[in-house]
């Protein structure tokens, strides 16, 4: 089974690395986002410092959404999502890896760079470090919820934006309590109970999304 | 099995709440059901009314004013109940593999986004003249905007898929996964807003509470439940005829041949 | 709860707007539905 798992991971990051330039502009994207928001507000750093959270929370949110379709679009396209569903391998491994690759193409990236935009902000170390660790656990749950909203509306025209209304409230918990525990770190606090419960939000998400996303899946081909 | 995946009529055999998930066993039960709702809906509207504002007193604090309270409050515990109801017929549909079930969470939704949207509205109403803005951040009118989100994004999903089974399922799914994820959010947004409240009162404390305020608040509430029960049999009626159109029975009714 | 007058009634101590308001588009949103219901029901019974 992991070596099924490892297959598709493999197989979907090879595919994504000949159009390298989609994983670039995610990070443009996310960058441009975060830069709209002084734009918009006024550059008062106290401002920005005491909405730096939110601001980079939010567009790592939008940036996972963009890429979302991607996860099953393409395989859906030519056919080949159709032929790993009857293939022997179970479901929830091909769910998995692909919610494995789609992080590891467009969470992990806004994670990393997620520091040197935290700059701009003039966030403190503390709350640097915060925030790193906050995307680190809470996208992969955005990967795993997306996950869900991309195979439901497979195919289904209006998908982009019927695919944002579906996933955006359901992220919310995991914006809320993110972006929460950057702001405590900047206070000076501990943020250790925002980060353990995206801990928990990614345990629970681990258990429940793959079933959600494989029985969409199911609902699209039956 | 029918060739649309559905289980025939005929082989939902012997019991008669099986005989009733046809859709055309259902059809004219619902059809007779429908006045008997709307009575009771009318039986409890008028004296809850009565009480709301005949017999309840003004409130010390809030004046007049909080009589919002007696549509406010039993909108958004309408709009709560019926995502909890949809979602059970959802879920339903998705085990049982039946029709009716599919069409009856979809019956649903629309009364309870509008339930939704009422809460949203008369909250905003209220809060403005008692706490000074039209919006406030507070815990449950912030959690009552998401569900109306929720709310669209299952009328959204269901109305894009054209395949009536495959819409079905796929909001069965979406609510499955809302239903799970209601409370997760109503905690993570009460947590967020005491974090940024401090003093302040929750909009939603309703003043203390004259039992006549309870028992209009309650008239109220059972009134809008009746409502919405003849609301949603009225519109699984429409939803059947529109997807039953074809069977021999529906082109009966409407005299076409 | 003594009112006094129709007028009182209406005025609701001051906060006509607020009350009225919201019982108001009470009103619109079930007249509302239960129209857009008819017309769907009608549609549905006619269309062949």
């Amino acid at each position: 089974m992991l070596g099924g798992l490892k297959s598709i991971i493999v197989r979907d990051l090879r595919l994504s690395m000949r159009r390298r330039g989609d994983i670039l502009n995610h990070l443009v994207f996310f960058v441009i986002v975060v830069t709209l928001f002084p734009l918009g507000v006024g550059a008062e750093p106290n401002l920005l410092r005491s909405m730096a959270p939110g601001i980079v929370w939010v567009a790592a949110l939008l940036a996972a959404m963009l890429s979302l379709q991607r996860m099953f679009a393409a395989d859906h396209a030519d056919g080949s999502l159709e032929q790993m569903l009857i293939s022997a391998h179970p479901l929830g491994v091909i769910v998995v890896g692909k919610i494995v690759a789609h992080w590891l193409l467009s969470g992990l990236p806004v994670t990393l760079l997620a520091p040197v935009v935290g700059v701009q902000f003039d966030l403190s170390q503390q709350a640097l470090v915060v925030l790193t660790v906050s995307l680190l656990v809470g996208t992969p749950v955005l990967s795993l919820i997306g996950g869900v909203g991309a195979a439901l509306t497979l195919g289904v025209r209006g998908g982009g934006v019927l695919l944002a209304l579906l996933v955006l409230p359901l992220f919310i918990p995991v914006l809320i309590f993110g972006a929460g525990g950057v702001t405590e770190a900047q206070a000076g606090m501990s943020a250790s109970p925002h980060l353990s419960l995206l801990g928990a939000f990614l345990a629970m998400s681990c258990v429940v999304a793959p079933w959600a996303t494989s029985a969409a899946l199911r609902v699209a081909y039956d | 099995m029918a060739s649309n995946g559905y289980r025939l009529d005929s082989e939902l055999s012997g019991n008669w709440l099986f005989k009733l998930a046809a859709p055309q066993a259902f059809f004219p039960v619902a059809g007779k059901m429908i006045p008997w709702f709307a009575t009771l809906a009318m039986l409890f509207a008028l004296p809850g009314l009565y009480v709301s504002f005949f017999v309840a007193p003004t409130d010390f604090q809030q004046g007049e004013a909080y009589r919002v309270i007696f549509l406010h409050v039993p909108a958004a515990w309408m709009s709560m109940f019926l995502y909890l109801v949809m979602a059970f017929w959802a879920a339903l549909g998705l085990i049982l593999n039946t029709r009716l079930s599919g069409m009856m969470a979809s019956a649903v939704a629309p009364t309870g986004a509008m339930f939704t949207f009422l809460a949203l509205w008369s909250g905003a109403l209220w809060g403005k003249p008692t706490w000074g803005t039209w919006w406030v951040w507070d815990a449950r009118l912030t959690s009552e905007l998401i569900l109306l989100f929720l709310y669209f994004g299952f009328i959204a999903l269901t109305n894009a898929i054209d395949d009536p089974r495959r819409a079905d399922r796929a909001g069965a799914v979406l609510a499955i996964v809302g239903v799970v994820n209601i409370p997760i959010i109503y905690f993570s947004v009460k947590w967020w807003n005491t974090l940024h409240q401090g003093a302040s009162v929750s909009l939603t404390r309703a003043p203390s509470m004259a039992k006549t305020m309870l028992i209009g608040m309650l008239l109220m509430a059972l009134a809008a439940w009746m409502y919405s029960i003849a609301v949603a049999l009225w519109r699984v009626r429409a939803i059947i005829l529109e997807r039953e159109r074809d069977a021999q029975w529906v082109r009966e009714l409407r005299g076409v041949e | 709860m003594n009112w006094g007058s129709f007028g009182n009634f209406i005025h609701m101590g001051g906060y006509a707007f607020y009350v009225w308001g919201s019982y108001l588009m009470g009103v619109v949103c079930i007249a509302g539905e239960l129209v857009l219901l008819a017309r769907r029901s009608r549609l549905a019974e006619r269309k062949a």
